[in-house]
């Protein structure tokens, strides 16, 4: 038995927030009331922190099998608990690709074996995510998967996005769409702007992301199938996914701490800032901001993305896309949504609990029953970030040295803590 | 006046003052090039590499023969027969390059910003030879000592460019320099090489698709090379582009009558420019490569033997 107690519970999903203790038993929840009487039990003293339901990462990449000198899912997992992670969806684009089975229980063997937090992989939309034949939906959901996408890339024509969708409807599971028109893509290495004409360096317009997006939700449209956006980064694809959500569609999205933290303008020269959808311009971050704290997007994904020093520290236009991303996401949403006064702190709660729960068809509250994962945090803990010493194996990230306010102080996934901030 | 340069990355960061100062020092080199013993001992024992990542024939001559000409020795690295073919990564390549002891390090790459990333990790001077689509530092201050040559002046001028404006670091280092000195530039070109964002990068700076409009009142007027084997975009049918912006001489005489013609060349005759223009007198395309090698000398003279405690003692 694990009593959390002296903590605020911040609950979205029962839309409670206030003080509550949480007593644990096993794996899952026992109770949840004020001032919990456990004798006997082991007692996490929460004093000034919020007890959360446990954070889920739709977004990440965690790179074994293939590219295990980047990332593991042993290192990998190791950063999310540190980020207060619970829960991380890896993305299909490992080598070999995650379009079969047996990938998807190589992952969740070694995952079992090896991993901090929960793993839920996402399998590949086409056979190698290569945009031709459909990958096996039906063998990976029964493996463990919990969506498709082709991630990396879009889906790569209307049709087979239709078939896809229409599938995965069938089975219940969503599809993740990078929206990314290709040709308009083609060679970018950063958003297309003042910014890149002055450092002469080749544009992506916002419109390579937005005109994809259009055409997946009225592919949407068409099939009636979940569709969630993955990592979305211009203002004109926000706007889309709310029309969508206005008619009904079953449409979500997310936003990464670095499209709602960074700009165009931060990028000068150095692959720490270069990652696909590339960072946007101020009005894009702005509005990404304000559909974080109005509701219109559902969740923050990090799209934690590791690559080693040596492939990185290259000429900016040979660097491979992509920034680490668990260790700070909570730390930069508390400064640019609640130390800003853009949302409450329950807003945040869901953005990374019920928010990316539901997009899964799952739900995340703090409740009798419930598996037990918790993420527990401080709103006001001074403390530095140093790539140096994070978990993940690589050190990809802008954020190093940043000083934040506020962040993860412990990890409970299944009753057990498997992480606590020291000092 | 006197100032201690690092590195010559590009001309964005170079005050208006540096770049006078450059401009002087550079004029004391143009008077060597008309001696017909040429040769000074300035830099002997002083060595530069001229890494170039990208084909270039006329700025690795300029440099190699600036470089001769201060008594330096040049050590050559070609991308053709580089190690960066086998694999080898840029940092890696410069620092062997930078192991051999060499007191500057002249880059030419493909990739822009290649300098400035380079510049982050070595000990001796870096010297921008052009870097993709970003700047070419040492164009831009020959450019403007030719035409503080020919109309005594750099302040207050109408400057005209046409072409790929989009790809140029010609026109970049350009736009930069001259803006610190109140020039009003007018670029001019086919819209999908004019990005309007080009407009904010610097003060009086003005967008203008039509030539004939472009060049009205213009003081200099540069033509860029059509680099059609740099773009990835669909390229314009040739004769559209001669059609709407070559420069003939009907068109250069809308500019002022003492109107100079720049080009940064290779120039391709009958495509971006008429011959009669590049045979005018109003052309100044042979004093650009003159001073070409007065700017580059006085480049690797103030970073080589000015630097505080000298190159050698910041490489150890």
């Amino acid at each position: 038995m694990l009593l959390i107690h002296n903590g605020r519970v911040v609950d979205p999903e029962r839309a409670f927030d206030g003080p509550a203790d949480v007593l644990i038993e096993g794996e899952k929840i026992a109770r949840v009331g004020p001032k919990l009487d456990a004798p006997g039990a082991e007692r996490f003293d929460a004093k000034g922190l919020i007890v959360a339901p446990g954070f889920i990462d739709l977004h990440c990449h965690l790179r074994e099998p293939g590219n295990e000198p980047a990332e593991t899912i042993e290192s990998g997992t190791r950063a999310a608990a540190r980020g207060g992670f619970t829960a991380v969806c890896c993305m299909p684009n490992t080598q070999p690709v995650n379009d079969n089975a047996s990938v998807t229980r190589f992952i969740l063997d070694r995952a079992a074996a090896t991993a901090a937090v929960r793993v839920w992989p996402i399998g590949a939309a086409s056979h190698g995510s290569q945009g031709e034949g459909l990958a096996e939906f039906a063998a990976m959901k029964e493996a463990g998967i919990v969506a498709v996408t082709d991630d990396g890339k879009p889906i790569a024509t209307a049709k087979l996005l239709r078939h896809v969708m229409e599938y995965a409807r069938s089975l219940g599971l969503p599809v993740i769409e990078h929206s990314e028109d290709a040709s308009l893509f083609a060679g970018g290495v950063m958003r297309e702007g003042p910014t890149s004409v002055r450092l002469g360096l080749r544009g992506v317009p916002a419109a390579a992301e937005s005109i994809c997006v259009a055409r997946d939700v009225q592919v949407c449209t068409l099939t009636g199938a979940r569709l969630h956006v993955a990592h979305m980064s211009a203002k004109e694809s926000l706007e889309l996914v709310r029309e969508a959500k206005r008619r009904g569609l079953p449409v979500t999205c997310e936003v990464t701490p670095h499209h709602f933290t960074l700009t165009d303008e931060d990028v000068v020269y150095d692959a720490r800032y270069k990652m696909n959808p590339p960072l946007a311009s101020r009005d894009d971050r702005d509005a990404l901001l304000a559909g974080l704290a109005d509701g219109s997007v559902d969740a923050i994904a990090t799209d934690h993305a590791p690559h080693t020093q040596a492939s990185k520290e290259v000429e900016f236009d040979r660097a491979p896309f992509g920034v680490t991303g668990f260790e700070t996401a909570l730390g930069l949403a508390l400064e640019a949504l609640v130390h800003s006064g853009r949302a409450p702190l329950a807003r945040l709660v869901e953005l990374f609990t019920a928010g990316p729960a539901h997009v899964l068809g799952k739900k995340r509250q703090i409740a009798p029953g419930e598996v037990a994962d918790l993420t527990l945090f401080s709103t006001d803990h001074r403390w530095t970030f140093r790539a140096a010493d994070s978990a993940s194996k690589s050190r990809n990230t802008p954020f190093d040295g940043r000083e934040f306010r506020g962040g993860p102080m412990a990890t409970i996934v299944g009753g057990r803590i498997v992480w606590r901030r020291e000092n | 006046m006197s100032f201690t340069f690092r590195h010559l990355l590009g001309t964005e960061a170079l005050t208006r003052d540096e770049i006078t100062f450059l401009l002087e020092q550079s004029r004391a080199f143009q008077g060597i090039q008309q001696q017909p013993l040429k040769k000074l001992a300035t830099l002997r024992g002083k060595s530069a590499v001229l890494a170039f990542f990208e084909t270039s024939t006329r700025t690795r001559i300029s440099f190699t023969t600036a470089a001769a000409r201060l008594g330096a020795d040049t050590m050559n690295l070609q991308a053709e027969s580089s190690s960066t073919q086998k694999g080898e990564s840029l940092v890696d390549t410069v620092r062997t390059l930078e192991a051999m002891k060499p007191d500057v390090i002249v880059i030419r790459h493909a990739a822009s910003g290649a300098p400035h990333f380079v510049a982050k990790r070595l000990g001796i001077p870096v010297i921008n030879a052009g870097d993709g689509l970003h700047e070419h530092p040492t164009q831009g201050l020959l450019d403007a000592l030719t035409i503080s040559d020919r109309l005594g002046r750099l302040d207050d001028l109408n400057v005209t460019i046409v072409g790929d404006i989009r790809h140029s670091r010609v026109a970049r280092s350009n736009i930069h320099l001259l803006s610190k000195f109140g020039c009003r530039i007018t670029l001019c070109g086919p819209a999908m090489w004019l990005p309007p964002e080009m407009a904010g990068m610097a003060p009086n700076l003005r967008i203008e698709p039509r030539l004939d409009e472009a060049l009205r009142g213009a003081n200099v007027v540069m033509v860029l090379r059509v680099q059609t084997e740099r773009l990835r975009e669909p390229s314009l049918p040739a004769e559209e582009y001669i059609r709407l912006y070559q420069m003939t001489p009907a068109r250069l005489a809308l500019a002022r009558a003492d109107a100079m013609l720049m080009h940064p060349g290779p120039m391709i005759r009958g495509l971006e420019i008429d011959p009669a223009v590049a045979d005018s007198p109003q052309s100044c395309v042979l004093e650009q490569v003159t001073n070409g090698v007065a700017v580059r000398m006085a480049i690797l003279y103030l970073l080589t033997a000015t630097a505080p405690g000298g190159a050698a003692a910041q490489a150890g």
